[in-house]
């Protein structure tokens, strides 16, 4: 246990190694800075000093057993955490596009619509498959009803649901099977044009065939979005992500490349997990 | 007692069939009185909870039966259109009681005038019986406005306290203490309700007795429970909708409007129901601030706008306290008596079987 809680200074060399955009200078496009972030819910810390660097355009997967903080990760990525009570960043900071998410003077509102997320558990609205997608739309004040026409087709297309659904628009999301369901949320976070999409374990209650739909669609969505992926599924994060980041109780113990860290991991701990010994 | 066959058995065996001998050696012959008083407690028991239960369905037969059969009688006629139209569409009248060339006459006050000024000169010794004739058409209006006007009042402070509660509200030591103030708004007798709104509503504020002041006593009565009905429905909305909605950079009054409140509504519309029929059931809290015995205009009959709120007004429930308490019981009370609790449970009976019509149906609208 000590030496697990003594990781993040062996980790850390590894994050410096990172093509770092330097603060204060002006970043690459959407690209996201952790640094020193420990994070707490009350009283228990449950993220220790994570430095960790999201370059943009490419697809980071955040892996390693349940409750080690990962998600918890994520979710501080697009102040999701505000909503649990207790929950706070007791230092450090997260930066995008070198500008400090946590400042007081950041807009919440305009933050989450440039950082979009997808969840776990799949969450369409009670609305049509159509008012799903244009929700984040009105929602913004989009109005003309051409563009929200056109829009939703476009995330529809991009979240590869459109020929299944372009029939039925104005029946129930409620109606679509699980994978469609996922697709559609996806489909719903695309329409607003988010600069960055987050994704919490998007297959973790989908089958092997919706979930490769999903895994080819975050390939074709990288070229466009910066994507950060919460997965339990090791094989998910080799297919479909560009680097991987491995995750023990709270500590950020190494990130690399995804072939480096499934062919040939730093730490022992890494290969551990890769391998199934643990976790 | 089919066990029978295993108490006989020797003892022996493995240890589980052993232990299944020693558990039932006491039920062995010698111990047989013992065994009877188990019996006969059992069959007590059994008894007494079943007639616990059925003491339920014969007080509600009794009391549906009684006032079915008695209003009945005042509420439908034995010729079409076989409902008695002028008792719910007239004033109450006094009845009058005298007896004229030996025949026994029982008239309203209209048809008493009308019927002098056809026997000019005669002076009939005729005894009166208050509300006795006529209808009940007041108070069914007077009720449904006081209904009216004091849900409006606790579904927008009972809704808004609701969203603040659940959907803003952090838990600290204030909100602990909304909450005991809530649980104990809900105990407060409804006559101190009545008492309340006496004091602060009619005499304080001066407004008399009045629709008004009816409204807001009602309406703080009923609060509690729109306000914990209204946060469960809110609850109750799955959490995934709000994260939904917020991650698509919705504001949080946004996400509540467009996205939480809707879905909560149905809930929060049936338990309101329930709300409703208790503001119209209740006696205590307008018989000092809102209603009248007796009052001739209609409540809108007013001389100027305004003073449409300020009114008092006739309701059903305390007319059927007046005319059940307030005046001399005779054979020509009972007719208005048992008519206006028939129409009142009636009333009372459509407006629950609405809630649950609404809340099946918004149920199998809307499930996640």
């Amino acid at each position: 246990m000590v030496s697990l809680l003594e990781m993040p200074e062996t980790a850390s060399p590894l994050t410096m190694n990172e093509p770092a955009s330097s603060p204060g200078a002006p970043a690459d496009h959407a690209s996201i800075e952790i640094a020193n972030l420990d994070f707490a819910y009350g009283n228990h810390e449950v993220l220790h000093n994570i430095n960790l660097n999201i370059p943009p355009r490419a697809v980071t997967a955040f892996i390693g057993p349940s409750g080690c903080g990962k998600t918890t990760l994520l979710r501080c990525l697009n102040r999701m955490n505000d909503l649990i009570d207790g929950a706070r960043i007791t230092r450090g900071a997260i930066r995008i596009e070198g500008v400090d998410i946590n400042e007081p003077g950041v807009d919440v509102v305009d933050l989450r619509r440039r950082v979009g997320m997808v969840f776990q558990k799949s969450n369409p609205f009670p609305k049509s498959i159509y008012d799903n997608v244009a929700y984040g739309l009105r929602i913004a004040g989009v109005t003309r009803r051409s563009l929200i026409d056109e829009a939703v087709e476009k995330s529809l297309r991009s979240a590869a649901l459109w020929d299944e659904v372009k029939d039925r628009l104005h029946v129930s999301g409620y109606g679509l099977s699980g994978g469609q369901q996922q697709r559609l949320c996806i489909a719903r976070a695309l329409a607003v044009e988010p600069e960055i999409v987050l994704m919490d374990e998007p297959c973790s209650a989908l089958d092997p065939i919706a979930t490769a739909k999903v895994e080819e669609l975050i390939r074709q969505l990288k070229t466009q979005y910066t994507i950060v992926i919460v997965t339990h599924n090791m094989q998910q994060a080799g297919r479909c992500s560009d680097r991987t980041a491995f995750f023990y109780l709270g500590n950020l113990i190494e990130v690399d490349d995804t072939t480096k860290i499934f062919s040939n991991p730093a730490q022992r701990q890494t290969e551990e997990y890769i391998t199934g010994r643990f976790g | 007692m089919t066990n029978d066959e295993g108490m006989t058995k020797p003892e022996g065996g493995d240890a589980s069939s052993s232990s299944f001998v020693i558990r039932h050696s006491s039920f062995r012959p010698g111990h047989s009185s013992l065994r009877r008083r188990g019996r006969v407690l059992e069959r007590t028991t059994f008894w007494l909870f079943r007639l616990a239960t059925y003491f339920v369905l014969i007080a509600a037969a009794i009391i549906f039966l009684d006032i079915g059969i008695k209003g009945g009688r005042t509420v439908f006629t034995s010729k079409p259109p076989f409902i008695n139209l002028p008792f719910l569409t007239e004033p109450p009248q006094t009845l009058y009681v005298f007896e004229f060339e030996g025949k026994k006459m029982a008239l309203g006050d209209r048809e008493f005038r009308q019927w002098k000024t056809a026997h000019p000169g005669i002076e009939p010794d005729a005894s009166s019986v208050a509300y006795s004739a006529g209808g009940i058409w007041p108070c069914i209006v007077g009720t449904a406005l006081l209904v009216i006007g004091s849900m409006v009042l606790a579904l927008v402070i009972g809704i808004s306290s609701a969203i603040y509660l659940s959907e803003y509200s952090r838990n600290g030591p204030l909100i602990r203490l909304v909450r005991v103030a809530i649980l104990n708004l809900a105990g407060v007798p409804s006559i101190v309700f009545g008492l309340f709104g006496f004091g602060l509503f009619v005499i304080f504020f001066g407004w008399n007795v009045s629709l008004i002041a009816g409204w807001f006593t009602l309406g703080l009565m009923v609060l509690p429970a729109i306000i914990t009905a209204s946060e469960e429905s809110l609850r109750a909305v799955p959490q995934g909708l709000r994260e939904g909605s917020l991650a698509l950079g919705a504001s949080k009054w946004q996400t509540i409007r467009k996205n939480v409140l809707p879905y909560a509504m149905p809930g929060i519309l049936t338990s309101s129901i329930l709300g409703i029929a208790r503001v119209a059931g209740e006696t205590a809290p307008i018989m000092f601030t809102a209603a009248y015995a007796m009052k001739d205009e209609m409540p809108w009959q007013v001389a100027k706008f305004t003073d449409f709120v300020f009114q008092g007004v006739m309701a059903l429930p305390y007319h059927i306290y007046v005319v059940s308490s307030k005046i001399p019981q005779n054979e020509y009370t009972e007719r208005v008596q048992y008519g206006a609790a028939f129409v009142f449970l009636f009333l009372v009976m459509l407006i629950a079987l609405t809630s649950i019509v609404l809340r099946e149906r918004s149920r199998s609208r809307l499930s996640w």
